[in-house]
């Protein structure tokens, strides 16, 4: 498993300094499939033309191999609970607020107001603590929602393969784990205490979920907590391994920006606009066929502008808050990190139209991949 | 006219409805361009909600819903999409489309021959989405699938007939009909799919993913007719050198 990360090191170490031409730029987008060294290198494109060049082709892979449709989604924060001390995080068990955890019923009410705002697919989130959101309690909550949504994925803490296939045999599809960093030495850093310190179980955790029948994956870092080039090459080629080993699954790959959540903690590095920008359209060229994930931590100006570029799925109308959609919270003081795009779904599905493109709330029909 | 699946069909060119970029574009198609099959993925045939419809309900009632296993990943989940597929629809046309991976989208030939075997039974009409390859279109024929579906490249690639020297065998030697599907990118190798023999076409990509969907599939829809007619009436063939208009001429000019 960590060959990919060697792999990774080496590639950014020979090219961190190169800075590829505006003719080699354009050369390496003529061939159908790049190179890791091509990868490499347009990590470090830097000029507006270059960027927009590469946007191009982008759109072209997105259209060709996805269509004109965007998924949508919404999260859904069961609990809050969480044992781990990672210093970055609002749901740190060292920040003092009110924990809350989801009744079953008040569960199925969340959903139920998920549902009449029109979502259908719904990812099932908690923090990590397995006494107060124990596996038990997830997967009823995973049961509930498979009642009720066409698709049902979990951010949950990473678990064991066995608990993944008793997920999976009730009809969840799919996983999103963002490894946060993927660099060891500040992942230790980060994460000072608790079950999350344990780097290569949570890297390891969407394979478990795959050979246990997921169908989607979804994998990542946070960008800010380590140097932001060398963690994207990372999980583009952690998001290539994957469909190396699992090639019939669909994979995706999301680069969620740090957001303030609530703590003192203060990011080692920013990532401007047209570096996020690059980044994603870096992971369609090379990684044509897999999926492209926008969150509502970014701005609905960026979110606009990407939604016809690369983008292949997004959430919408997300409350981040534990509780947040059938009860009236206080996002600013509650929610695990900073939503920049409150837009309801309505106004995100005008959007969507507007630019030519098909909303879809289904990507699984309920049933379909719980043979 | 021409018979598939226990119909009669006036157009030969099928629709995937996949990649469009809104579902109201099915019925113009159907009503401007002639096209009476849409290929509907099931995975994608959810309940109506508050901002969209369920795709069935775009599709007018007298054309033909050729339900799409996509994403199924073995026979088993083929069969299971397939059953579903026609609770939903009521349709009993089937394309197993069964991916070994997805990054090229290419069939996996053993899972398809086992799915297909299995719907006959169930009394589908099956029509398989496979490589061009002669022994398993055989198989498939034998089998009693109404139809085989040889791509003519990668799917969503638009590179158009790419492998025209499998293709043609089996257009010679089967006796079920031929319908090219994935990678024809433009009407022009539409018609060069209609003028080798195939039966029909489908197409998604190149029509849903262009700036006006609905002209491109009036294009392709002559275009198709177009290759039809020339198939009936005899290609000529190609010759390496210049060819004397008549034998008389060499008695004229001398």
């Amino acid at each position: 498993m960590v060959s990919f990360l060697k792999e990774a090191e080496k590639l950014f170490e020979e090219y961190k300094d190169y800075v590829p031409s505006h003719k080699e730029i354009a050369q390496i987008l003529e061939k159908e499939f790049l190179t890791k060294e091509d990868l490499a290198k347009l990590l470090n494109a830097n000029s507006k033309e270059d960027i927009m060049l590469m946007a191009k082709k982008a759109q072209k892979l997105t259209r060709e191999n996805f269509g004109k449709v965007i998924l949508l989604y919404a999260p859904l924060y069961i609990a809050n609970y969480c044992q781990n001390g990672c210093v970055y995080c609002g749901f740190s068990c060292r920040k003092n607020y009110k924990r809350e955890k989801l009744s079953f019923e008040e569960i199925e009410n969340e959903l139920r107001k998920m549902k009449e705002e029109g979502i259908d697919s719904v990812i099932i989130l908690t923090g990590e603590d397995r006494i107060n959101s124990s596996f038990e309690y997830i997967e009823k909550a995973c049961s509930i929602a498979t009642g009720l949504m066409s698709e049902v994925s979990i951010e949950v803490y990473p678990l064991y393969e066995e608990e993944y296939r008793r997920l999976s045999s009730i009809g969840v599809v799919g996983i999103t784990m963002y490894q946060e960093t993927y660099q060891r030495e500040d992942y230790d850093k980060l994460h000072p205490f608790g079950p999350k310190k344990d780097f290569e179980f949570r890297l390891n955790a969407p394979e478990r979920a795959l050979k246990a029948g997921f169908h989607e994956v979804c994998v990542g870092p946070l960008l800010g907590l380590s140097e932001p080039k060398k963690d994207v090459l990372c999980a583009i080629l952690h998001a290539e391994y994957l469909l190396e080993k699992f090639p019939k699954a669909e994979i995706s790959i999301s680069f969620p920006r740090f957001r303030s959540a609530g703590t003192d903690f203060i990011p080692s590095y920013t990532v401007s606009d047209k570096e996020f920008i690059k980044f994603l359209i870096i992971a369609r060229l090379y990684l044509p066929r897999v999926g492209i994930v926008l969150s509502t931590r970014e701005s609905p100006q960026l979110r606009d502008a990407l939604i016809d570029v690369c983008i292949t799925k997004m959430s919408a109308g997300s409350k981040t808050t534990v509780g947040g959609y059938a009860k009236e919270k206080d996002e600013d003081a509650e929610a695990q990190f900073e939503v920049e795009d409150r837009r309801s779904v309505s106004e995100v599905v005008d959007v969507i139209i507007k630019k030519g493109l098909r909303p879809e709330f289904t990507n699984w029909v309920k049933g379909v991949k719980s043979a | 006219m021409f018979e598939i699946g226990g119909k009669m069909l006036k157009s030969r060119l099928f629709v995937g409805t996949g990649k469009l970029p809104d579902y109201s574009l099915i019925e113009r198609m159907y009503y401007e361009a002639g096209i009476e099959v849409f290929a509907v993925a099931v995975r994608r045939i959810g309940p109506n909600t508050k901002h969209t419809k369920n795709v069935l309900e775009y599709i007018p009632k007298d054309a033909t819903i050729m339900v799409n296993t996509s994403g199924a990943q073995d026979h088993k989940e083929a069969v299971k999409i397939a059953m579903i597929g026609r609770e939903l629809t009521n349709s009993d046309w089937v394309k197993v489309e069964i991916e070994k991976d997805t990054k090229y989208l290419f069939p996996d030939s053993f899972e398809t021959l086992k799915a297909c075997e299995i719907l006959v039974k169930e009394g589908f009409k099956v029509f398989p989405y496979i490589y061009p390859d002669l022994n398993l279109a055989k198989e498939l024929e034998q089998i009693g699938v109404e139809a085989v579906m040889p791509l003519g490249s990668p799917i969503g690639t638009n590179k158009g007939i790419g492998c025209e020297v499998l293709l043609k065998p089996i257009i010679n030697e089967v006796k079920i009909p031929v319908i090219i599907d994935a990678g024809i990118g433009r009407p022009s190798h539409a018609a060069q799919a209609m003028e080798m023999g195939a039966d029909a076409v489908l197409i998604n990509t190149a029509i849903a993913t262009s700036a006006d969907p609905l002209k491109m599939a009036i294009a392709f829809a002559k275009a198709v007719e177009a290759g039809r007619l020339a198939f009936e009436v005899g290609i000529l063939k190609e010759y390496e050198y210049a060819q004397a208009s008549s034998p008389l001429e060499d008695f004229i000019s001398g």
